[in-house]
């Protein structure tokens, strides 16, 4: 009985950081000293490669080493800096129909004989390509952010996990901004923590080093970056990995001298 | 936010965004999770009161049949204030 743990990464609303959530974690998983493969089951419009800075050393996906054309070990990109970590692309984007369930159980089961962490970058959507990519998933991490759309989509893909056995399923509440949260203009973590009725797994906050780091293809967690996000992505590596790490409390991360003046009119009024 | 939002909701004038999202998402998921729309539950309804009024007199107007949800579990809830009951007979006829 394998050890690995399979997670499938997915968040049910696209744009909500499933990708961005997939590739730090990777790399984070991977800095910790465990085997990783995150694998982009999102292969219609696949970009995790792009995330990871690996687009131009793609040359075979999981759909030739089904079809034995080539090994696991040529499909595999192992990351340069960190080579821990290695992405495997389900499918190019040209072959639209031919992942089934079967073969991700099949790609899966190849994986976890060498790898310590499996991470699926799920499709948005519920259809065919969440089917496929949830397939072989043990256990599930949802991203979602406290948006009504996005909150929605999530507890719709609960729903599915549940019924498929995926166990745990953990939360990941993305894009906070903690001074939205401090007027109430934004869903605070504990409305939707209640609402979707999961253990929440991590918070990230918005932060625009994400965007940066997209930008250059090197994920935040790569670097010694004290950046909030990086903070996150880092801790909820080490919570998969069993330590236990407080979570970040968006009420002391507010800062700035207006939102202090807010806190205290609040305070005196209410 | 501007100013007057601000003051609004410092007056309590205005509910705070966060919290009508809370309840508009409670009562959008309780309809998604039991996938019965706003239609049905009302059909439902009409036919819950129906069955109960065969039994006890009932305060149509305030009867309240609705869907609430709780760690994922969805319940129908149902608050029919009964004025009296009904006496029948085993054979259905009203005594």
């Amino acid at each position: 009985m394998s050890t690995t743990r399979t997670i499938l990464i997915c968040s049910g609303k696209g744009g909500v950081g499933k990708t961005t959530t997939t590739a730090n974690l990777g790399i984070a998983l991977a800095r910790l000293g465990a085997r990783t493969v995150v694998l982009d089951a999102d292969f219609g419009l696949r970009n995790l490669d792009l995330l990871l800075g690996l687009e131009n050393r793609i040359v075979f996906t999981a759909q030739e080493v089904l079809a034995e054309t080539c090994r696991l070990e040529q499909a595999l990109v192992k990351h340069k800096q960190e080579p821990n970590l290695a992405l495997l692309p389900a499918g190019n984007p040209r072959m639209l129909e031919w992942l089934t369930p079967k073969d991700m159980k099949a790609i899966v089961s190849l994986l976890e004989e060498q790898f310590d962490y499996v991470l699926i970058d799920c499709p948005a959507g519920i259809e065919d390509g969440f089917k496929n990519a949830a397939a072989a998933a043990r256990e599930a991490v949802v991203v979602t952010t406290p948006e009504v759309a996005a909150v929605r989509d999530a507890d719709r893909v609960i729903g599915l996990l549940n019924t498929q056995g995926v166990t745990p399923v953990q939360l990941v509440l993305n894009r906070v901004r903690p001074k939205m949260m401090s007027i109430q203009e934004m869903l605070s973590v504990d409305d939707v923590t209640d609402i979707l009725a999961l253990p929440l797994l991590g918070l990230v906050f918005e932060d625009e080093q994400v965007i940066v780091s997209t930008n250059r293809g090197e994920p935040l967690t790569l670097g010694e970056s004290g950046s909030p996000a990086a903070k996150a992505y880092n801790n909820i590596a080490r919570r998969l990995q069993g330590e236990d790490i407080p979570l970040m409390d968006p009420s002391e991360a507010r800062n700035g001298f207006r939102a202090r003046v807010r806190q205290l009119m609040q305070t005196r009024l209410f | 936010m501007t100013v007057k939002d601000f003051i609004d909701k410092l007056l309590g004038r205005q509910i705070s965004s966060a919290s009508t999202a809370k309840q508009r998402l409670q009562l959008v998921l309780a309809h998604d999770r039991s996938d019965l729309n706003p239609e049905l539950l009302a059909q439902m309804r009409r036919e819950i009161l129906e069955v109960v009024a065969r039994y006890v007199e009932i305060d149509v107007e305030e009867g309240d049949v609705s869907l609430e949800t709780e760690d994922r579990m969805t319940a129908l809830v149902a608050n029919l204030p009964i004025r009296r009951s009904i006496q029948q007979t085993p054979e259905g006829g009203t005594l």
